[in-house]
This record gives structure tokens, sequence and C-alpha cells, in this order.
């Protein structure tokens, strides 16, 4: 991806932003349908791509609305899923370096494709074109498709009928798959699809997507704990073989961090 | 009512942390603990979201069309499809199940 070395012509980043921002924008679509299928209105499914404009959130937002899920709970789920932009703006204000008046403004483009477009350009000024092209094209193109879709669904009526309420679940199911890479995912995933299923008999809408968040630092703490035990055990597990579970460990937060959307968008 | 507070809460709240990110100081985040949390946390909640929203009517677990619309969509990621195509698979296959079994 860095291989690149020097310069790579801006054309080129066009390219490579727009491809993103096209394919993805596109998706905007299955938000406008399932958010309409969901119940909501016309201007309330516009709201959410145009204020929110953080996919999976939203598509969650309108999951736990049409589940009856009281507001709160359900801004919650859709706040923690977007609660890693945060991190994602961490990387991007050192790459972009962007005056910190212009800040306020770029903040609405930082999620996952902007993200991923920026850090893979090899210099700042291909990567201020790739954050800035992707996000305007994919901004635009979300929020027309969202319209577009709600449009449709109030149109042909019965969602349900055309299958369009698998929509959503598809789209969560295509944003997790690329995540789970090692066994610490695929454990967070399968505790949280325990946690999520099991729970929603007994809790309020929307509060067991909420408990599930808890797989992750669950399993953080039992990997650490592990590995205190390994550390304690050490003086035999010296002589045995050296390629432990956690090797990897130290190296790739960065790819866990911005791998999950590179391939598959 | 209740719609639009949750729309203007997570409004609110999502373009909040993002320019939170822009905004603070270099390292503060970058503690391996928390970044790691922070990329587990979506994998535990789209886990429990797909899930329920795959299996969940209501309250009850029900396994309906979607459960095989679903697993179309699987099946559409593991042979790479591109992401509309996986959607498309869920929502076709969900469809024809249902006009199949009426």
């Amino acid at each position: 991806m860095h291989d690149t070395g020097g310069v790579k012509p801006d054309r080129a980043v066009v390219r490579d932003a727009l491809a993103v921002g096209v394919a993805v924008g596109l998706s905007g679509f299955a938000f406008g349908v399932t958010s309409a299928g969901s119940g909501l209105s016309l201007p309330q499914t516009c709201a959410l791509s145009l204020l929110v404009f953080t996919g999976a959130s939203q598509f969650a937002l309108v999951g736990a609305l049409a589940a009856g899920g009281n507001p709160f709970t359900a801004a919650a789920g859709a706040f923690f899923l977007g609660v890693r932009n945060a991190f994602y703006g961490l990387r991007l204000s050192q790459l972009l370096a962007l005056p910190r008046a212009v800040r306020p403004f770029a903040a609405q483009w930082v999620i996952d494709e902007t993200t991923v477009v920026a850090l893979a350009q090899p210099t700042r000024r291909a990567a201020r074109i790739g954050f800035t092209v992707t996000g305007l094209s994919l901004y635009l193109l979300w929020n027309l498709t969202t319209l577009l879709g709600a449009l449709g669904a109030e149109a042909i009526g019965d969602t349900e009928a055309w299958g369009l309420d698998a929509a959503g679940p598809a789209v969560f199911l295509a944003l997790l798959a690329p995540m789970l890479k090692t066994t610490r995912e695929r454990a967070v995933a399968g505790i949280a699809v325990l946690l999520g299923l099991g729970l929603l008999p007994v809790l309020p809408a929307g509060v067991p997507v909420l408990v599930a968040a808890a797989a992750a630092p669950v399993v953080l703490w039992a990997e650490g704990r592990r590995k205190t035990g390994d550390r304690e055990a050490g003086d035999r597990a010296v002589n045995e073989s050296h390629d432990s579970h956690d090797s990897h460990d130290s190296h790739d937060s960065q790819r866990d961090q911005y791998g999950p959307q590179e391939e598959d968008r | 009512m209740n719609v639009w507070i949750a729309i203007t809460v997570t409004a609110v709240g999502c373009y909040a942390v993002k320019l939170v990110g822009l905004m603070l100081p270099e390292g503060v985040l970058e503690r391996p603990l928390v970044q790691r949390l922070a990329a587990l946390l979506p994998v535990a909640l789209l886990a429990a979201l797909t899930a329920q929203q795959t299996f969940a009517d209501g309250r009850a677990l029900v396994l309906d069309a979607r459960a095989v619309g679903v697993a179309a969509a699987a099946v559409a990621l593991l042979l790479r499809a591109p992401f509309l195509l996986v959607v498309a698979a869920a929502v076709i296959v969900t469809a024809g199940v249902r006009a199949i079994t009426g």
C-alpha cells in the first residue's frame, strides 16, 4: 500500500478516492430503504444521513427505534459505534495537519472510508486530496441515495415483502466480517452474539446491545490475565515454543484500527 | 417526538467524537490498551446487532426468511463479493423465501 514511495499523481489519488466514495455512497440507498421501512419519516431519514453521517450508527439507531427502544438507549448504541471515529480523527489530524479553524468542518467527514483512503496515500498532499475527494463524493452520494431509498420504500409500501428488512443485518455483517481477523476478534463477536440474543427477552429494547459491548473489555481482561499467568509460569514456557498467541500484539494494533474496510470497499 | 430526540442526541454525540479526535493533542489516545478497546468495541456491537436484527421479532427470537437471507450474505462475503452485492443477496433471498413460503 505504501510502496509507491515518492510521488503519486493527483489524478490517481482522485480516482482511488472516487472509487471508494461512489461504491460506498451508493449503499445509502440501503439505509434510506431500511430507515423508511423501520417507520422513520422522510425528513427524519434524511436528517440522519446529513447530520450523523456514519453508516453503522445510522443503521443501529433506526434498528433500535424500530424494535421499540427508548430514544436514549437507541442513541447510546449508535454513539458507541461512532466512538471509533475519534481514533480515526486523532490519526488524521497528524496526517493532514489541518488548521484549527478548518477542523470543525472537516470533522463530519471523519469516518471509516475517508480514513482508509487518506492513510493509504504516500504524501501529505495526496492524503489531503484523498480525504477531501472521498469525503465530498461520499457525503453527496450517501445523502442523495438515502433520499432516493426512502422515497422508493414509501412507493413500494410493504418493505418486508421485498426482503428489505434483511438489508440492515447484511450491512452489519459486511462491516463486521473483515474485522474478524484473529481469535481475539472472533471471541469478542461470539460473546457479543450470545449476550445480545440471550438478554433480548429479559432486558428492555436496545439495552442488550449495550451490555454486549462489554464483550470487548471482558476479552481484553481475560487476555491480560492469561498473559500474567503465562509470565508466572514463564520458567517452563521459555523452554517451549516461542510462537505464543500474543506475539503479534505490539505490532498490529494500528492495523486493527484502520484495516477493516480497506479491501472490501 | 421520541425519534427526533434520538436523532438529535445521536447527531450531536457522533459529531462530538469525530471533532474530539481532530482536536485532541497527539498521544492522548495512543495508549495500546485504549486503542485495542476502541478497535474491539465495534466488533462487539456489530456482532450483537447482526444477530439481533437477524433473529429478533420484538423481544422474541425467531427463525424466519431473514436468517436465510443473512446466510446468503455470509456466503457472498466468503466469495469476496462487493458490498452492494452482499446486501442485495440478503434482500433477494429473503424476498424469495417469503414468496415461496407465503
